[in-house]
């Protein structure tokens, strides 16, 4: 079970709490009505599946029931950092040891 | 005397405390501290089982978890039969039953065996190559005998009546395994004062320290030194320590599932015990200290009753003092073996020879053995060994071919080496890398925060272990936040040390087909299935495994995986570590059905929720339904009715005087802020900013995708106050549907949601003579039409108690709905209920509710839709804004196919024979006589008989169904076609005149 942490109760809380949102920085248009067909494909059935590094949306269910983003790596399953729903996608990720060490 | 084989000198348990117990329906004696394997071996048992495959007779190979042959069922009693449990590993108490699985009649004389002659038809990938043809005798056929022939203990059939607990723990650092190396590790760790778990899957703590006669530890006798130290653990606030406890699970962050067997060997556990206790523990730093396995020797026979591990020899003689033989032959690669016949030598046992692979081994341990006058051969192997429910023999020859030379003796102690229980690095993603000086896997890259100390780290030598495990102890403390060490390192003054060993084949492993030289026990593979497996064209060590079964059986191949991996890279002719291990998984060992579910079975599987009102249906005698995890009254039986007969009853009352229902289970939420009205006209299809307050509307709410998630009818209160209902399954989504979009699309919206679906218990007053029914009871609400029509909501009294009274109806008769606190749902169901007396109202379940809702053409979301229904294909555009520039599903709706023609469409059916009820479900078709697979262009969604109507009615989702007004269609069903006509959706008053009536 994972421990994730809420931007929002600032706490390591276990992975029950929690619920996947989906994929994150997806907008939707202000003017969703007047979108093309390709422009609402895009927006509504594409998504990436990235071997690696996904951004996507959690929900603190059981918790403060905040929807945030996370950054988590596929390849580990671990969570490389969260932050608020609303905040832009980080620009640089923490230099956390998020690589398997040798010892 | 507990068994002719015990040696009183040796072992360690009292041989007072005498335990009876029984096997295969024979009476025997052990002692209390015996496993049954012990007990067994002291009696001279060694047969104790038949193979999976090929039956063939199987003794005990081990003292431990590894154990892959002798698997037993106990039966406690009726319901307490646990098939499969490791001998070597069920503590003996007094009257313990125990039964060999998988042979038939008896133990001695099966007639599976057969399987064993007919093996050349058996081997590597037989199922998968033989029973391919017919394809239908899969099924009817070869998998219910081949699953009668082949499998080990037979499962319970009745319910588990023991019960199981569950527990969480955090600790900053928990050590796995309770030998030498983790009981330091602990005590380093302890002595910091940080939090410790020290788990061992064992009964007693010391691990290999219950054999190794050599070691002594701070002046004492290493497996007292063990128990010692293991005390004072105890002992200590910031300890737990947990005997029989097995680590199964190493999962994400340091997260540990590990079961404790609490009971299963005590004689009459109390039933304030549980069985099993799971822990699930999150660590900060984690110490792996699981040991080493010993491997057997691959030769022909090496499977026959009385061939078993030198190590779990020794431990039989010394820990539980038990013979494993009275004449037994060694055969090895590496110096630990020797030490076992040392040890049976020096008790009286007499040692026909030692066979060693190895052509010039030195070593004390050697020197010691023809000390003692043991005949030791050098470059020699043990090409097959002889007898059949007892070994009886073992035929010797130089490895290199020449004169054979038989042995008799009755007992065979083997050892290839020791293999590193890297099982639980492995689970937590660690990689493993492979020493090839010492040709083992040792951990190698770690994925988590964890160390791994001693055997399973490749250390060799107790001095060696124990200096690596107090340290990393020590470190793992540090880590995890401790300031202080105070300990003193436990000091080493004698030990034993051996590595090395062999993988793969020994020559006895012959190349001919009829040799079964076994790799994996307990899935009877050998190493010929192996090498076949390559010749076949696997070239991956998973695609060996899989075609072979090589390490699949419950035991996880503990023994089999290094000689089966080892073979396959001989006869692909790579080095080993190219030829790579396959991945561990969890679980360790096997763990119940019963400690991972715990108390969350039965009533406690999942919530059930029940209403306010609850109580009187139940006194009423309602039979009641599940609605996710709701109980809902699904129907009232009055004496001699059938469904059939209440639900008719019911329906009738409801139009012609009144009825009751219980509505409490409707999602409601309440949506408030400045902002409500905007936030609504986002999240429903409808327009609601000119909706006065006072007055409802129904609400269609969709998804991006423009397809209907839910309904239901809406309040508006105030200006910024808004009473939602939603469907009964539907409420949570709903509720997190709006809290996405609230949060996270639209937050520039100032709104409240709030869940008030437990708050408000909902009474349901429907049918003519409603009014009549609530009126003496509601207080400053002004009930007549003009105040009070038709979807318009009012807050007041009734019975002296808040409501928040609702005139709508999902009837189509004039009807009400009456909020009021939950706290008193109860009273004012009964006071209501009094009041219907007098007009001869009823109260109606959901059943009746169904075929009223029905009758006027009504659709329940998510039996009249699927997700993939528009408004439009429900015929419901009346409720979708036209003018309103967004919300959510607007585009959606919007895409091509949501628009095409052709679509399926929501209608209404009517049997030509109105007797005919249709199917929920069923098909339909628009020629019965057209060739099979038929072109089906629509089913029927819901359908029942109304006795309001006098006939059956029925809804269906049609192709281009609005188009098909009186047509006939089929639903062909088994017995028969059925024809209907197309009809549209409202089967009762087609006006509406009743809502008002």
């Amino acid at each position: 079970m994972l421990l994730i942490r809420c931007p929002y109760c600032e706490e390591e809380r276990p992975e029950l709490e929690f619920r996947n949102a989906g994929e994150a920085h997806i907008a939707r248009s202000a003017n969703i009505a007047g979108e093309s067909d390709d422009d609402f494909e895009k927006f509504f059935f594409i998504r990436s599946n990235p071997k690696g590094i996904i951004h996507e949306r959690w929900r603190h269910m059981h918790g403060c029931a905040r929807f945030f983003n996370a950054v988590r790596d596929t390849v580990t399953d671990k969570f490389i950092m969260t932050y608020k729903a609303g905040e832009p996608k980080p620009s640089k990720l923490p230099e956390i040891s998020n690589e398997v060490v040798a010892k | 005397m507990s068994g002719a084989f015990r040696i009183p000198s040796a072992g360690r348990l009292s041989q007072a405390k005498t335990a009876r117990f029984s096997f295969d329906g024979q009476s025997y004696a052990g002692i209390e501290g015996d496993t049954l394997a012990s007990a067994l071996l002291a009696n001279g048992v060694h047969l104790v089982g038949r193979s999976f495959k090929y039956h063939r007779p199987r003794g005990i190979l081990s003292a431990g978890a590894e154990e892959p042959n002798a698997l037993v069922e106990i039966k406690r009693d009726a319901a307490r039969k646990t098939p499969n449990v490791r001998a070597t590993v069920q503590e003996l108490y007094d009257g313990l039953a125990a039964q060999s699985q998988n042979r038939w009649p008896s133990l001695s004389f099966d007639v599976g065996a057969v399987n064993d002659m007919a093996s050349p038809f058996f081997s590597a990938g037989f199922y998968y190559k033989t029973f391919m043809w017919p394809k239908a005798a899969w099924k009817s056929l070869y998998e219910p005998k081949i699953r009668a022939a082949a499998g080990l203990g037979v499962s319970p059939d009745q319910p588990d009546p023991d019960h199981y607990s569950s527990r969480y723990a955090h600790c900053d650092v928990l050590v796995l395994g309770g030998g030498a190396a983790g009981i330091a590790a602990a005590l380093a760790a302890a002595e910091t004062g940080v939090r410790v778990i020290l788990a061992d899957e064992q009964a007693e703590f010391g691990g290999s320290l219950r054999f190794e006669s050599g070691a002594r530890i701070d002046g004492q006798d290493g497996f007292a030194w063990a128990q010692g130290a293991v005390a004072k653990l105890a002992a200590m606030d910031n300890v737990r320590v947990l005997s029989r406890t097995t680590a199964f699970g190493y999962y994400a962050q340091n997260f540990v599932g590990l079961v404790e067997r609490v009971s299963d060997h005590l004689k009459a556990p109390g039933h304030e015990l549980p069985r099993e206790r799971l822990w699930q523990v999150r660590a900060k730093r984690v110490v792996l200290a699981s040991g080493a396995i010993e491997r057997h020797m691959v030769f022909a026979d090496n499977d026959r009753p009385g061939i078993m591990l030198a190590g779990a020899a020794r431990t039989y003689l010394n820990h539980y003092g038990v013979a494993v033989g009275k004449n037994v032959g060694v055969y090895t690669a590496n110096d630990s073996a020797y030490a076992a016949a040392i040890d049976l030598k020096k008790a009286g046992v007499n040692v026909a020879a030692i066979v060693d692979l190895r052509d010039n081994p030195t070593g004390p341990v050697i020197d010691e053995a023809r000390a003692l006058g043991i005949e030791v051969n050098f470059g020699r192997a043990v090409i097959r060994a002889g007898g059949k429910l007892r070994v009886s023999s073992m035929t010797v020859q130089p490895k290199n071919g020449g004169g054979e030379r038989t042995i008799p003796v009755d007992a065979i102690l083997m050892s290839a080496g020791w293999t590193p229980s890297v099982h639980l690095f492995s689970q937590s993603r660690g990689k493993v890398a492979f020493n090839d000086e010492t040709k083992r896997f040792v951990p190698g890259i770690y994925a988590q925060d964890c160390v791994s100390v001693g055997a399973c780290n490749g250390t060799d030598g107790l001095s060696a272990s124990l200096d690596e495990a107090y340290a990393a102890g020590a470190k793992a403390a540090k880590d995890a936040g401790a300031k202080t060490a105070r300990g003193m390192k436990p000091k080493v003054d004698a030990s034993e040390s051996w590595s090395r060993g062999m993988l793969g084949a020994a020559p006895g492993a012959g190349s001919d087909t009829t040799v079964k030289a076994f790799v994996d026990f307990q899935n009877d593979v050998t190493a010929k299935d192996i090498r076949q497996a390559v010749h076949e064209g696997m070239r991956s060590i998973e695609h060996v495994k899989r075609f072979t079964t090589n390490g699949m059986a419950t035991d996880q191949g503990k023994t089999s995986n290094m000689h089966g991996l080892a073979i396959a890279a001989e006869t692909l002719g790579k080095p080993i570590p190219e030829v790579g291990l396959t991945t561990f998984r969890a679980p360790y060992t096997p763990v119940t059905f019963g400690a991972i579910v715990s108390h969350a079975r039965g009533p406690l599987f999942d919530p059930t929720r029940r209403t306010a009102i609850h109580p009187w249906a139940e006194a009423q005698g309602a039979v009641f339904e599940d609605v996710g995890q709701w109980k809902r009254a699904w129907y009232f039986p009055k004496a001699g009715e059938d469904m059939h007969a209440a639900v008719d009853r019911e329906c009738v009352a409801v139009r012609k005087t009144a009825g009751l229902f219980d509505a409490s289970t409707l999602g409601k939420i309440e949506v408030v802020g400045p902002d409500a009205a905007k936030f609504m006209e986002l999240l429903y299809t409808n327009p609601w900013e000119k909706l006065e307050p006072g007055r409802c509307r129904y609400g269609i709410m969709l998804r991006e995708d423009g397809f209907i998630y839910d309904d239901g009818v809406v309040g508006r209160l105030a200006p910024d106050r808004f009473h939602v209902t939603t469907t009964t399954g539907g409420a949570p989504r709903v509720m997190n549907h709006m809290e996405d979009y609230l949060q996270t699309e639209f937050p520039h919206l100032n709104v409240w949601l709030t869940s008030i679906t437990e708050q408000w218990a909902v009474i349901a007053v429907q049918g003519p003579k409603s009014r009549d029914i609530i009126a003496p009871l509601v207080e400053g609400i002004d009930m007549s039409d003009e105040a009070l029509p038709h979807m318009s909501v009012r807050e007041g009294k009734i019975c002296g108690v808040p409501t928040r009274l609702f005139r709508m109806s999902f009837t189509g008769e004039r009807g009400f709905e009456v909020n009021v606190p939950a706290d008193y749902g109860q009273a004012v169901w009964e006071a209501l209920w009094a009041e219907g007396q007098k007009h001869g109202a009823a109260a109606y379940g959901t059943e009746a509710m169904h075929v009223l809702r029905a009758e006027k053409g009504y659709i329940i979301v998510g039996q009249d839709t699927d997700g993939t229904v528009t408004p439009n294909d429900a015929g419901l555009d009346w409720a979708v804004g036209k003018k309103k520039a967004d919300f959510v599903g607007i585009r959606g709706m919007a895409r091509p196919d949501l628009v095409a023609k052709g679509r399926k469409q929501l209608v209404g059916l009517k049997t030509k024979d109105p007797k005919v009820v249709l199917e929920e479900g069923a098909q339909i078709v628009e020629d019965p006589k057209q060739a099979i697979p038929m072109k089906m262009i629509g089913h029927v969604t819901s359908s029942y008989w109304s006795q309001n109507c006098g006939r059956s009615i029925a809804l269906a989702l049609v192709a281009g169904g609005r188009g098909r007004m009186g047509d006939t269609l089929y639903v062909p069903m088994p017995n028969g076609v059925i024809e209907v006509e197309v009809t549209g959706m409202v089967f009762f008053d087609e006006t509406g005149g009743r809502l008002n009536g």
